[in-house]
């Protein structure tokens, strides 16, 4: 097999991964972030507590998955943000918003503290938003027709339940007593609308995209692809009929909404990926046309075979030794 | 200004320029929290820790908008330089992907640690994580300075279809100016974090706040800076003999030297006229300039009549004044700081106040010394091999308009609340000894994480 075949293939691969896992772990953050809005001084102490040590790490994600579309596909890197520029350039608002928010808010006169309160559970909103906004827009192969931005909104809606319900599993994980309750009800609540969300955009993407009306419903494909829609749903009632017995004696299972919607967002990712391979930019170009010079990938390969273990396992570290529940000590 | 080529511009500028303040800060801040995590692991004298948990707060929040900042930076390649990406990918790609992989992730997720695991992990972790932060900044400088210097003397690479193509990444990674950028660079963050730490440190001292702990950060600062400030005038000038053989228009443009000629004087100040070729109000020293770049008064000096092609010469000749300026007056301030500190054991009122006006005079000296370099090296992008209008994004000038407006009033407000909040961290820090264990900066000690067992 030539390098200029699978050299693109592996590295879409990870640029996926990257995504992924910006999802799940930026997503839990931006969810938390919005839900503060619904929380009270000291619950929002104690929630932001719990993203604090990680953010920082989270985000650096979506820099890398960005990175490799930069580095690796450098002709789509180009148009699609490009086509994207107003709501990347919105995006990056939000997030320099919630980011510097995060740290104001503790370091600031205690006045200030509610105004960088809002500033952060905007921005969190905004990039949530505009990420669901381009995913949308990239669906449908770039389109600022009316369809094509009510659709894009739709995504940025479901986006927006999809974090809520991730940020609202990781509080259930790490809270206890009453936020954790809360977390609970605020759950419940993002399972219904990210149901809603997903169900709309699974009728609406292959009305609106032919090309993934065709790949999806033709025969074998659609054998094929039955699974990812029947564990989707397999998953929703299990979240369901979960969400309604928590929380258990000895805090059981609390760690399970959150595995449970990470698995619904690598469910998603499942269709996304299946339904674009091998297409860089829908209806444009292949990785393969978009994909940089070989010897260039190469090296960028070889530093992400020796550094990509390092850097998970010591995401891995970092993540136990800020394990266990989040206490408000102020008030023990 | 309807042209997206100086929209383009502005608006990358604008964010390079806010973006390249924080790491300024955190790349020499990281050395520093390190040496006083040391101090205090050797001593075991808490004013120390008291230094320690108090600068890194404001190395936390100076992260925080490098993070911010550096992830706009990331999209903007492609929403503003698409041509830059096409043309250089397989150069820059791999540099930049390796800043990521080998940088990013290291300081990021250490980061946590470093903030809020002192109660979680052992003493020697806790430095470890210090240690890596401030080597992940670092590396971070490495790889985005070795892509920056190979914009300015592009090496190790052939050029086939209109794309660069790599023949020795040594080459390009080692480029010509690379070294010499790379040093000024750190040094630069070195004294940026030295003045800030004894501005502010005089500032607490001004308000009465005589402690041991401020003392200890006030002569670490005015140390460091005295004895980085002499390294830097030497490592500016070797640099600058650098570009006088790779980039000589850049010369010629920042010593406003417009005809080529022997005996070149040093014009100190004046007003450069592009309509008469010459400069207004010279002050000049005679053959100040040759003897400077050839070290020989007569030597040669090409001109700007010298290059079909060169940049700017009034932003390049005022801003590079400005840089030398800035390390000039440091050099004074930091050395007559030193003579009183070792004379006398403290530092004069008069003093006292130069210093804390000066607490972010590194910024200044910083960011006109990259405009500088940027600007001199208009009109490429990539010297002699893509120009900067060859690379400018098609998105309409509007647009481009619309988006700049709103970064622009966003930084104005950053950079207002940033300083403000240090000040303000510096007054509370002030406020008599209840400050260690209330602590309510961060989520460090307001909330601790207990184990559930």
């Amino acid at each position: 097999m030539e390098a200029s075949f699978y050299l693109p293939i592996i590295f879409v691969g990870l640029m996926g991964l990257s995504m992924l896992l910006y999802a799940v772990l930026d997503g839990f953050d931006l969810g938390v972030g919005m839900l503060i809005s619904r929380a009270d001084a000291a619950e929002r102490e104690t929630m932001i507590a719990s993203i604090g040590p990680f953010w920082d790490a989270n985000e650096t994600w979506l820099v890398l998955g960005i990175g490799i579309l930069l580095i690796a596909f450098p002709l789509a890197h180009g148009i699609i943000l490009q086509a994207l520029y107003l709501p990347v350039m919105i995006m990056l608002l939000g997030l320099i918003m919630r980011g510097v928010a995060f740290d104001f808010r503790a370091k600031a006169r205690a006045e200030h503290k509610e105004r960088w309160d809002r500033t952060f559970c905007i921005g969190s909103a905004v990039a949530s938003i505009a990420q669901g906004f381009m995913l949308g827009q990239f669906i449908i192969g770039f389109s600022y027709s009316a369809i094509g931005i009510a659709f894009s909104f739709l995504i940025g809606f479901s986006v927006c339940m999809g974090y809520m319900l991730i940020g609202s599993g990781w509080l259930i994980w790490k809270t206890e007593g009453n936020l954790q309750l809360r977390a609970i009800r605020w759950a419940r609540r993002a399972l219904r609308g990210t149901g809603v969300g997903i169900v709309a955009v699974s009728m609406a993407t292959p009305i609106l995209s032919p090309d993934i009306f065709h790949k999806w419903f033709s025969f074998p494909n659609i054998i094929g692809l039955a699974p990812i829609p029947l564990m989707t749903v397999a998953l929703f009632v299990a979240m369901e009929v979960l969400l309604k017995r928590l929380p258990r004696k000895d805090d059981h299972w609390s760690w399970l909404p959150f595995a449970l919607t990470a698995g619904m967002y690598v469910l998603c990712f499942n269709g996304l990926a299946f339904s674009f391979f091998p297409m860089i930019v829908p209806g444009q170009m292949t990785i393969w046309q978009g994909a940089s010079a070989p010897e260039a990938l190469w090296v960028i390969l070889f530093g992400v075979i020796l550094v990509l273990p390092m850097i998970l396992g010591y995401t891995y570290f970092s993540y136990r030794v800020f394990s266990g529940k989040v206490r408000d000590l102020r008030y023990d | 200004m309807d042209d997206p080529l100086i929209l383009s511009r502005i608006q990358f500028a604008a964010n390079i320029t806010f973006h390249i303040l924080f790491p300024t800060i955190t790349i020499g801040l990281a050395w520093v929290l390190l040496f006083f995590k040391l101090r205090y692991n050797a001593t075991r004298d808490a004013k120390w820790m008291g230094c320690y948990t108090f600068w890194v707060k404001i190395f936390a929040l100076s992260f925080a908008l490098g993070v911010v900042t550096g992830i706009t930076m990331s999209f903007q390649f492609g929403t503003n330089w698409p041509g830059f990406m096409n043309t250089v990918g397989n150069v820059a790609g791999p540099l930049l992907g390796y800043e990521v992989l080998t940088a990013f992730f290291l300081e990021a997720s250490f980061l946590g640690i470093m903030l809020f695991g002192t109660q979680r992990v052992s003493n020697n972790i806790h430095t470890l994580a210090t240690f890596l932060v401030a080597f992940g900044t670092s590396l971070s400088a490495f790889w985005i300075i070795a892509l920056n210097s190979w914009m300015h003397t592009p090496a190790g690479f052939e050029m086939i279809d209109g794309k660069a193509h790599v023949t020795s990444w040594l080459e390009v990674i080692f480029n010509p100016s690379m070294p010499y950028r790379l040093v000024h660079m750190l040094l630069a963050s070195g004294l940026t974090i030295a003045f800030l730490i004894a501005g502010i440190s005089a500032y607490r001292l001004r308000r009465g706040n005589d402690v041991p702990e401020v003392r200890a950060a006030l002569k670490t600062g005015i140390y460091l800076a005295a004895l980085l400030i002499p390294i830097q005038i030497f490592a500016g000038d070797a640099h600058g003999l650098n570009t006088l053989e790779h980039q000589p228009a850049k010369i010629a443009a920042m010593e406003a030297h417009w005809e080529t000629s022997g005996n070149v004087p040093l014009v100190l100040l004046g007003l450069p006229n592009k309509e008469t070729k010459s400069n207004d109000f010279a002050l000049e020293i005679p053959g100040g300039a040759s003897l400077l770049l050839t070290h020989n008064v007569s030597g040669e000096i090409k001109g700007i009549d010298a290059f079909a092609e060169h940049p700017p010469v009034a932003p390049l000749f005022f801003a590079f004044r400005i840089m030398v300026g800035v390390g000039m007056l440091m050099l004074c301030v930091s050395w007559l700081g030193s003579l009183q500190l070792w004379r006398k054991g403290r530092v004069a009122k008069p003093l006292l106040w130069g210093i804390t006006a000066m607490s972010f005079s590194g910024w200044v000296a910083v960011v006109a010394g990259w405009y500088t370099t940027e600007i001199g090296r208009q009109p490429y992008l990539v010297q002699g091999v893509l120009k900067t209008a060859d690379a400018v994004t098609t998105v309409p000038a509007s647009m481009v308009g619309l988006t700049l407006a709103g970064y622009l009033i966003l930084y104005a407000v950053l950079i207002v609340a940033y300083i403000k909040v240090v000040f303000y961290l510096a007054r509370m820090a002030c406020d008599g000894g209840k400050r260690m264990d209330e602590d309510k900066f961060s989520s460090s000690a307001v909330v601790d994480v207990v184990e559930k067992q």
